[in-house]
C-alpha cells in the first residue's frame, strides 16, 4: 500500500510534534554559528533514543521494535522538514543495518543493543574519493591468522567526529570485508571536514591499525549486492529527508506567493509564477510516490519478497526523482523570494545547503540514473 | 436476491453469453459504436452486443422503464468486477449513455426521458458532443453559436469545431447561446438531429492525417422547443455535469483504448547497438530519465488507488494525473524519434513496418493530448488555484 498505515502515521505525527518543540530550524543555525564540532546536540539525540526511533527497524531480541522501514523513513521525512541534525542516519540506518546484515549473531548481541540505546555511536567509512563510489578503494587489510592490519583513509565519514567506533569497508578482489575499529585504536586519526551544511563529517586515517581478527564482521566475503542493500537503507532515509526538506521549502514559498505584494497584487496571482508552483507541486507528488515505494521495497527485501536487484532499482528511482525535484524546489524557493531569498536571515539557505550535501552523500542524480539504467539493461 | 446469488448468476450468464473472442484486449479498429446503423466486423461482436443490449446492461444502473438494467450500485459493481475478471470487451461505445444519459435522467422531462433514453439504452443512436467553437476553446463559456427563440422553435446559426465523429453521428447534444448579454448565464443545452436541414459537417485533417474530428456548420437550423434540456440558460450548469461524466468515462475508456503502447527500452537497445553508444551517452541518459519519470507516474497512479482504498484521498493528486501523463507521453515520442532516426519518420510503404508507421502517427497524435480535454496550461491553472489556492490572476481562466 502506497500510503502510510495508521501506526506509521502516528509515528510521523509524533515525530513532527517532537521535532517542532525540541529541534526547530533555529538549532541548525545555532550549530553553524557556534561552529559546533559535533554538528548535532546530544540532548536531541537522546530524545530520538527515548522516542524509540533508534530501535525501529531491528529485531526485538536485540532491543529493537521490529517496526517497518516505512516507519523509519516517515521519521526521516520529518527530520528533513525540521532540518534536524542527528546521527540517526550514520549510526542507526547505516551502521545498525550493516551489523544486522553482515555481523555474526554474537557480534550483533554485543553491539546492536548499545547502539539502539544510544550508549554507543558508530560511524561508517566507505567512500575514499570526493564523490560516492565504493568500487574504487585504496585501503588495504592484511589478514594473518589472528590479526588484521588496516592501512588507508576514509573520507566524508558521516558523524565521524566523536564516534565510539567505525565500521570500515574494505574492497577485496571478489567483494568486500567490513571491520569494526574502535575510535581509540592505535594508528587511527580523525579530522573534521567542514562542509556547507555544518554537519559532522570526518576524514578517518588508518595507519597500521592492528586489530584482533574478531574485529571483522563477515565470515565470508560480502557481495556487492549485500553492501549495496545496506547502503540502500541509508539512501531511502536520505530520499525521505530530501522529500521533507522540499516539502518545507515549497510550503514556505507558496505562503510567500500569497503574502508578498508587488504591483498592488500578491505575486502569486502572476500566472508565470503560478505555473512554476504547480509544476513543483506535481514533481513533489511524483517523488513522494517513489520514496514511499522505495521504503516499502526495503521492507519487502528484508522479508525476502523481492530481490536485491529490484531493490536497487526502486531505491535509485527514488533518489533520482527526489534529487531532481529538490534541485528545482530549492532554486525556485530562492528565486521566488527575490532579494530576501539570498539573505542569511531566512532559513532557505540552511535548507539549500543541507539538501545539496544530502544529494551527494550516497550517490548523486547521475549515479542513480546509471544504476537504474543498469538494472534494466544488462 | 442476495449479492452472492447475483454474482453467481452474472458469472454463469457471462460464461454462456460472452464469446471467447470478446475476452481479449480490443484493437482500436474493432471498437463497436452504438448507432442507427451498427457495423460489426464479426458475428461474435454482434452476439455480444445483442446479449448485453437485451439484458439492459449497456446502462446497467438505469431504471428498467428507460431500458436500463435496474441494478443497484452494489450489483453494478459486481457486474463490473465480473466483466473485468473475464477481460470482457465493452460491447459498445456510446457517448449518449456515458455523458448525456445521466444528465437526462436528472434534468430531463418525463417526455424527454421516454423519447431519448430507451433508444440510447438499446445502442440505436450515435451521439456527438457539440461544445467547442472556433472562438471558444479553453474558454468554453464564450461560445457564440446562437439558438434564437422563434416562438414555436429555436433557430441555430454558427459553428462547432472538434466534434468527434460529427460525420457519423445521428444526434448531437451541445451548448448554444440563448442570451447574448451575459456570459455563463446565457447558455442552454440542446439535443438535435444531425440530419436537420442546414447542418453541414466537414471532417478535419490533422497533422497526423485523417481524423474523427469535424467542423459542424449551422445555417438556420430549426430545432423543436422540446429539444431544450433543463431550463433556458441553465446550460452551463448542465455542461459542467456532462464534463464530469466525461472525465469518469474517459478514465474507463482509457483502460481499453491504450493498446498502442510504445516503449522506450527496445529503442534504447537498438540505438546503443547500432550507434555503438554506452549507457551514459546523452540520448540513452535522457531516455532512461523519461523511463524513470514514467515509472514515477505509474507509482503515483497506484498511490492514488491505494489512497482511495485507505480513504485518504487527496484531490491534489487527481489534478496532476492528466497533465503529467500527457506531457510525459509527448516527451516520450520525441525521444523515440531521436533514438530511431529515419525509421520513425516514414510516411507509408517499404521499408517501414506497421509498428514503425504507427509510431510516427502516435507522435503526431500526441500533440493533441496536451491541448484537448483541458490543455496543460489550463491544468496548471487549476492546480495553482484549487490545490495551492493561489490568488486569482486579474483575468483569464
Ligand atoms: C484532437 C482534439 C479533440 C478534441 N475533441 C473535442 C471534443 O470532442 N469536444 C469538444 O467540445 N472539444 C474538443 N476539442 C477542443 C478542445 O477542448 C480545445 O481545443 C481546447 O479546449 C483548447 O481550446 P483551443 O483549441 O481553442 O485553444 P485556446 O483555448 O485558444 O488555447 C491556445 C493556447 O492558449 C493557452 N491558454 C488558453 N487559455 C489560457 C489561460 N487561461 N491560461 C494560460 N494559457 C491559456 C492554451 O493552453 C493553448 O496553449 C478537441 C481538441 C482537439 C485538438
Amino acid at each position: 500500500m502506497l500510503v502510510l498505515l495508521e501506526d506509521e502515521k502516528m509515528l510521523a505525527d509524533s515525530a513532527s510534534e517532537l521535532l517542532s518543540s525540541v529541534s526547530p530550524v533555529s538549532q541548525q543555525r545555532a550549530l553553524r554559528d557556534e561552529s559546533n564540532e559535533l554538528g548535532f546536540y546530544p540532548e536531541v539525540w537522546q530524545q530520538f533514543v527515548e522516542m524509540g526511533w533508534t530501535a525501529i527497524p531491528f529485531a526485538e531480541e536485540l532491543g529493537g521494535l521490529a517496526f517497518s522501514y516505512k516507519g523509519l523513513t516517515a521519521v526521516f521525512e520529518q527530520v528533513g522538514r525540521h532540518l534536524t541534525a542527528s546521527p540517526l542516519l550514520s549510526s542507526i540506518a547505516l551502521c545498525g543495518s550493516a551489523i544486522e546484515c553482515c555481523a555474526s549473531a554474537e557480534q550483533q548481541n554485543a553491539w546492536l543493543p548499545e547502539l539502539i540505546a544510544g550508549e554507543q555511536r558508530y560511524a561508517f567509512g566507505f567512500d575514499e574519493q570526493m564523490f560516492h563510489d565504493i568500487d574504487h578503494m585504496a585501503i588495504t587489510a592484511e589478514v594473518t591468522s589472528d590479526t588484521v592490519v588496516l592501512n588507508g583513509q576514509k573520507t566524508m565519514v558521516m558523524d565521524g567526529v566523536g564516534a565510539d567506533a567505525y565500521l570500515i569497508l574494505v574492497k577485496q578482489k571478489d567483494g568486500f570485508d567490513l571491520y569494526r575499529v574502535p575510535s581509540d585504536a592505535f594508528g587511527l586519526s580523525c579530522a573534521r571536514v567542514n562542509m556547507i551544511d555544518s554537519r559532522n563529517y570526518a576524514n578517518v586515517t588508518l595507519q597500521h591499525v592492528t586489530l584482533p581478527i574478531a574485529a571483522k564482521l563477515n565470515e565470508t566475503t560480502l557481495s556487492q549486492e549485500t553492501i549495496q542493500a545496506v547502503l540502500d537503507v541509508g539512501r531511502v532515509c536520505l530520499a525521505a529527508e530530501l522529500l521533507g526538506i522540499s516539502e518545507q521549502l515549497f510550503a514556505t514559498t507558496v505562503d510567500y506567493l500569497k503574502t508578498r505584494v508587488q504591483f498592488d497584487v500578491p505575486i502569486g496571482s502572476f500566472q508565470a509564477l503560478q505555473h512554476r508552483a504547480a509544476w513543483l507541486f506535481t514533481e513533489l507528488e511524483l517523488s513522494r510516490s517513489c520514496v514511499l515505494n522505495a521504503a516499502i521495497s526495503l521492507d519487502e527485501f528484508k522479508a525476502g519478497h523481492i530481490s536485491a536487484h529490484k531493490l536497487s532499482r526502486e531505491v535509485s528511482l527514488a533518489l533520482y526523482k527526489v534529487s531532481t525535484m529538490t534541485d528545482k524546489v530549492t532554486t525556485q524557493a530562492i528565486q521566488l523570494h527575490g532579494g530576501i531569498g539570498v539573505t542569511d536571515e531566512l532559513d532557505l539557505g540552511l535548507f539549500l545547503k543541507r539538501a545539496r550535501m544530502a544529494q551527494c552523500q550516497l550517490g548523486d542524480r547521475d549515479f542513480h540514473q546509471l544504476r537504474y539504467a543498469r538494472t534494466i539493461i544488462k | 436476491m442476495s449479492l452472492d446469488d447475483f454474482r453467481q448468476d452474472t458469472r454463469k450468464w457471462l460464461a454462456t453469453h460472452c464469446p471467447e473472442s470478446m475476452r481479449t484486449a480490443i484493437p482500436e479498429g474493432e471498437l463497436v459504436w452504438g448507432a442507427s446503423h451498427v457495423e460489426f466486423v464479426n458475428d461474435d461482436q454482434k452476439a455480444w452486443f445483442n446479449a448485453m443490449r437485451d439484458k439492459g446492461w449497456f446502462c446497467p444502473d438505469w431504471p428498467t422503464e428507460y431500458g436500463g438494467g435496474g441494478l443497484d450500485p452494489a450489483q453494478q459493481k459486481v457486474l463490473e468486477q465480473e466483466l473485468k475478471a473475464i477481460n470482457a470487451r465493452p460491447p459498445q461505445i456510446n457517448l449518449g449513455i456515458w455523458m448525456l444519459g445521466p444528465v437526462l435522467l436528472e434534468y430531463g422531462t418525463e417526455a424527454q426521458k421516454q423519447r431519448f433514453l430507451p433508444p440510447m439504452a438499446r445502442g440505436e443512436v450515435r451521439w456527438c458532443q457539440g461544445f467547442s467553437e472556433p472562438n471558444a476553446g479553453s474558454d468554453l463559456a464564450s461560445i457564440r453559436t446562437f439558438a434564437e427563440d422563434k416562438g414555436d422553435h429555436y433557430e441555430i446559426n454558427g459553428s462547432k469545431i472538434w466534434t468527434s465523429y460529427g460525420d457519423k453521428s445521428d444526434m448531437m447534444y451541445g451548448v448554444f447561446r440563448t442570451d447574448k448579454q451575459v456570459k455563463h448565464a446565457g447558455i442552454s443545452l440542446f439535443v438535435l438531429d444531425m440530419k436537420s436541414p442546414g447542418i453541414t459537417v466537414r471532417p478535419i485533417d490533422l497533422i497526423a492525417g485523417k481524423s474523427a474530428f469535424c467542423e459542424v456548420f449551422f445555417d438556420k437550423v430549426k430545432v423543436p422547443k422540446d429539444n431544450l434540456i433543463g431550463a433556458v440558460n441553465q446550460g452551463w450548469e448542465l455542461a459542467k455535469k456532462l464534463l464530469q461524466h466525461e472525465r469518469i468515462s474517459m478514465s474507463k475508456f482509457g483502460e481499453f483504448t491504450l493498446p498502442n503502447h510504445f516503449s522506450l527500452l527496445p529503442a534504447i537497445r537498438e540505438y546503443m547497438a547500432t550507434r555503438k553508444a554506452n549507457l551514459d551517452a546523452s540520448l540513452p541518459q535522457q531516455a532512461f530519465a523519461a523511463m524513470m519519470d514514467e515509472h514515477a507516474f505509474n507509482l503515483t497512479a497506484q498511490r492514488m488507488k491505494d489512497e482511495m482504498i485507505a480513504k485518504q484521498s487527496n484531490p491534489g493528486l487527481m489534478s496532476i494525473m492528466k497533465l503529467v501523463h500527457t506531457e510525459q507521453e509527448k516527451h516520450k515520442f520525441e525521444l523515440l524519434l531521436d533514438l530511431l532516426g529515419y525509421q520513425a519518420l516514414g510516411q507509408s510503404g517499404a521499408p517501414f513496418s506497421e509498428p514503425q508507421l504507427a509510431l510516427t502517427k502516435g507522435w503526431l497524435t500526441s500533440f493533441t493530448t496536451t491541448i484537448a480535454g483541458g490543455s496543460s496550461e489550463i491544468q496548471l491553472n487549476l492546480i495553482a488555484k484549487r490545490v495551492l489556492q493561489l490568488p486569482d490572476a486579474k483575468s483569464g481562466g
